[in-house]
């Protein structure tokens, strides 16, 4: 049983190797890219919703913080890139912890009304700071450069982000199945039974929300690099429950539905990209329906499916 | 030697007086039952010792340490498990996962290294795997050692907790009511199971009310009503004691 | 200087008002559910555009009212009926998910239907602003803020005079002892959702000629409204209406005193300080245990 779930990963690692030769042109590289890019977004994001069982509503905003501390801090500040990706992880970590702890601390779930409004008090500051921020029209973002290499073909991108996004999934399946990922999961099944075997409840839950929140800021420094431009829409309330969504359409608390969310609803837009209004009454449809009818997700269902079938 | 000593211990929830002053000791390595009618204080009381409420006043010694107050966390590192009326399970995780969970102060919780899959971090995890297979083959789960947890039954789920229980290792083990809504055939078992680990040097606290496995388990045994302590000693006090038989016992002694 | 005080307190009261209705109408739902409907906003938007609409197309002013209060309630059972009862006894993360579905979806049809432009109604009395010690108040202001009481006293009359209010209440309390004694939970449920719309599209409609409505104002203002609820205590209906009012006020002294850039910020600021400090809320509502 162990040696299967790192089947699916021999398989992620064989479709990234094999994508670029097989994809006409850099439309669909960059959608491939983005794809991952969400891809290991959601991976944290799923550690925090579908394992431990709390919701984030304005994890967006951490991706804002990574990604605006990577475009103001070398700008403004001449910060080598490198370093204002860590500050700006830094900076969510503290961010993060100082919200979390208190709100844990609580006896009930708070956890969605505090991210949801930590989320928008970040969206509104990008916002409004423009000295700083270049405000609702956004600025621009330096390429990365490490040891005097810059990070700038569609082509490098791909290998580093494929790279990154084979390592998440590795890492997320080590640590499922390991006495910490065991106690998250005991955590989300059970409150009160791991705190009889020992699992300081509080500790966790912050740790873990921490985890996914430096993850997202991260990623936002990756993205922001990538794509060479930055506005506060990143960081708003719709791309928060974009994110919640992919969770939740591929399956909470499945790593591998994870990257079949992040794909399908990173596609979904560009499908709909004409279609705005549609767009977002497909987006609300697909959520209702995903929850009424396969509340686990798609990849679990077809799973519990495959798995009765045999 | 006294493995836990409640003094005057009292909990009141507004006008209500759950549990009032009560005093026992528990030696190390008996059987020691709580019984009593419904709503005497039985599961409160458990709720007291084991770290889920905190008393109003009073005092709870676990080898000489005061505890009371202290976080359930907290008294699982100090080697006190317990089990649960309305079961605790785990649904999301398989049958074993629930039973390791049990182990999870005894091994290396590091974050980092469980992500890198560090070897030792792994053969320690497969070696514990084993041994959670050991413990439910000891309470009598061996068929459902590949199962998910939402596929067993009551009774077996019953067991399982007692396994995760007994997969802490502890030193004291308070099982609220193992046997409630268990047929005949498998409170017997359940009565050989808490046997058993009496046997294996486990301090076992009970709460029951099927009397005759109270009275064959049980070397000593606390009446409680009403949140009072009405007697206390052993089985045969107990069966003779007016009090207990007027309030409690009636037509089962 | 207190001609600006009171500037700021009537533009604060005013959409307070709004905020109260919509804070009322999560927590009706919540009280009948345990569900936190994040569509609540998409209520308020239904009830001005709605109004909208209809008087564009000639309808006389009894029927504009009428058919914007009563559409959005069909679309609040409706989505009860498609999409709350269907998964009754969920998870808290899939009934959450299920609103804000349904936000999207109201929100994407009102955008295909009406367009993204910006809207406005006339004035129920006119606009010649009333003065009050140095500061003006329109007279709309006046229709919200009498509208509101007077909903409130009804609604206050309703939960505690009448069968059918006290029904409602039961089951917030405990909706397995209503069942017991005979009170049709489904009913309440139902009620709470058409009720929880109509509210919300009343305070939509009359705070339109004043802020005017479009088809994504209704996240912003659920989501304050949201804010506004939490703060007086989830489930306590005079927490919700108290808390409205406290929010419009905030957010109007703050924008007017502090800074008018971070208006937006200063309801989600409330519930941060509210989790840390007072998380029941001021008036301490329902234990959430199970959100």
């Amino acid at each position: 049983m162990q040696k299967n779930v790192y089947i699916g990963l021999y398989v992620v690692v064989a479709i990234l190797m094999v994508l670029p030769f097989v994809l006409p042109n850099s439309f669909y590289i960059d959608l491939a890219i983005r794809m991952a890019i969400n891809a290991v977004i959601v991976l944290g994001l799923n550690l925090l919703i579908g394992f431990a069982g709390q919701i984030s509503l304005g994890h967006a905003g951490f991706l804002g913080i990574g990604a605006y501390a990577s475009a103001v801090l070398p700008t403004h500040f001449g910060w080598h890139p490198l370093l204002a990706m860590l500050a700006g992880a830094a900076a969510t970590a503290v961010l993060a912890t100082v919200v979390a702890r208190p709100i844990f601390k609580l006896k009930g779930n708070y956890l969605a009304m505090a991210t949801l409004g930590l989320g928008i008090i970040i969206n509104i500051a990008l916002r409004n700071e423009s000295q700083w921020t270049g405000g609702p029209d956004g600025m621009a973002v330096p390429a990365f450069s490490l040891l005097g290499f810059d990070l700038t073909t569609d082509k490098q991108w791909y290998w580093v982000i494929s790279f990154i996004l084979v390592v998440s999934v590795w890492a997320s399946l080590n640590l499922i199945d390991s006495p910490f990922g065991r106690a998250l999961r005991a955590l989300h099944g059970s409150e009160v039974a791991s705190q009889v075997v020992g699992v300081d409840v509080v500790r966790y839950k912050v740790a873990i929300f921490v985890m996914s929140a430096v993850f997202a800021s991260l990623m936002g420094s990756v993205t922001a690099h990538y794509v060479g431009f930055v506005t506060p829409n990143f960081a708003d309330f719709f791309h928060s429950i974009e994110l919640v969504t992919m969770v939740v359409i591929g399956g909470m608390a499945s790593v591998y539905g994870s990257l079949v969310g992040a794909v399908l609803l990173t596609a979904l837009p560009q499908a709909l990209a004409t279609f705005e209004g549609w767009e977002t009454v497909i987006f609300g449809a697909i959520l209702m329906l995903c929850m009424i009818f396969l509340p686990k997700g798609l990849v679990p269902t077809l799973a519990a499916k495959f798995g009765k079938g045999e | 030697m006294s493995m836990l000593q409640v003094r005057d211990l009292s909990i009141h929830f507004g006008g209500v007086k759950a549990v009032q002053n009560v005093s026992f000791n528990i030696d190390s390595g008996i059987v020691y039952a709580v019984i009593g009618p419904n709503g005497a204080g039985k599961t409160t009381l458990f709720n007291l010792i084991t770290g889920v409420y905190k008393p109003t006043t009073g005092e709870i010694r676990l080898e000489g340490e005061a505890i009371q107050g202290h976080s359930p966390n907290e008294l699982a590192r100090r080697g006190v498990a317990r089990t649960f009326q309305n079961l605790q399970i785990c649904m999301n995780m398989s049958a074993i996962e629930n039973v390791m969970v049990g182990a999870h102060l005894r091994l290396d919780r590091n974050l980092v290294k469980a992500a890198l899959r560090f070897p030792a971090l792994k053969s320690a995890d497969r070696a514990l795997r084993e041994e959670a297979a050991e413990l439910m083959r000891f309470v009598g789960l061996e068929q459902y050692i590949d199962a998910r947890a939402d596929a067993m039954s009551y009774g077996a789920l019953k067991r399982l907790e007692i396994g995760r229980a007994l997969a802490m290792q502890p030193r004291l083990i308070f099982l609220d009511e193992p046997a409630a809504g268990l047929n005949p055939k498998e409170t017997i078992e359940i009565d050989h199971l808490v046997r058993k680990i009496a046997d294996s040097g486990v301090t076992v606290v009970l709460v029951e009310h099927d009397m005759k496995m109270v009275m064959n388990l049980s070397d000593r045994i606390l009446v409680l009503d009403y949140g009072k302590k009405l007697a206390e000693g052993t089985g045969e006090e107990i069966r003779k004691n007016p009090d207990v038989i007027a309030a409690y016992l009636g037509a089962h002694a | 200087m207190l001609s600006e005080f009171l500037q700021f307190l009537f533009s604060g009261l005013t959409v307070g008002a709004t905020y109260a209705l919509a804070a009322l109408g999560f927590t009706l739902i919540y009280n009948a559910s345990n569900v936190i409907n994040f569509a609540q906003g998409e209520f308020i938007m239904l009830g001005g555009m709605l109004a909208v609409y209809f008087t564009h197309a000639g309808l006389p002013l009894p029927a504009v009212l009428l058919l914007a209060i009563i559409l959005p309630a069909l679309v609040g059972i409706m989505i009860e009926k498609l999409a709350i009862e269907p998964v009754k006894g969920a998870e808290t993360v899939t009934l959450i998910i299920i609103t804000i579905g349904a936000s999207l979806v109201v929100r994407g049809v009102a955008q295909i239907l009406f367009g993204k432009g910006t809207f406005s109604l006339a004035p129920f009395s006119g606009d010649s602003p009333i003065d009050i010690m140095g500061a003006t108040l329109l007279p709309q202001s006046l229709w919200v803020l009498g509208v509101t009481a007077l909903i409130v006293v009804c609604l206050w009359y309703f939960f505690n005079r009448t069968l059918k209010g006290k029904a409602m209440l039961a089951t917030s309390y405990n909706r397995l002892a209503a069942e017991l004694v005979g009170i049709n939970t489904s009913w309440v449920l139902f009620m709470s959702f058409a009720m929880s719309a109509a509210l919300g599209a009343i305070g939509g409609i009359l705070i339109t000629p004043i802020t005017m409505t479009s088809y994504d104002v209704g996240i912003m203002l659920g989501l304050k409204g949201f804010v506004a609820a939490v703060l007086g205590g989830l489930g306590n209906g005079l927490g919700a209406v108290v808390g409205g009012l406290l929010v419009g006020i905030l957010e109007a002294m703050g924008a007017g005193y502090i800074s008018s850039a971070y208006k937006d910020a200063i309801p989600f600021v409330l519930i941060l300080l509210i989790l840390f400090f007072k998380p029941r809320g001021l008036f301490g509502g329902k234990s959430t245990d199970r959100v």
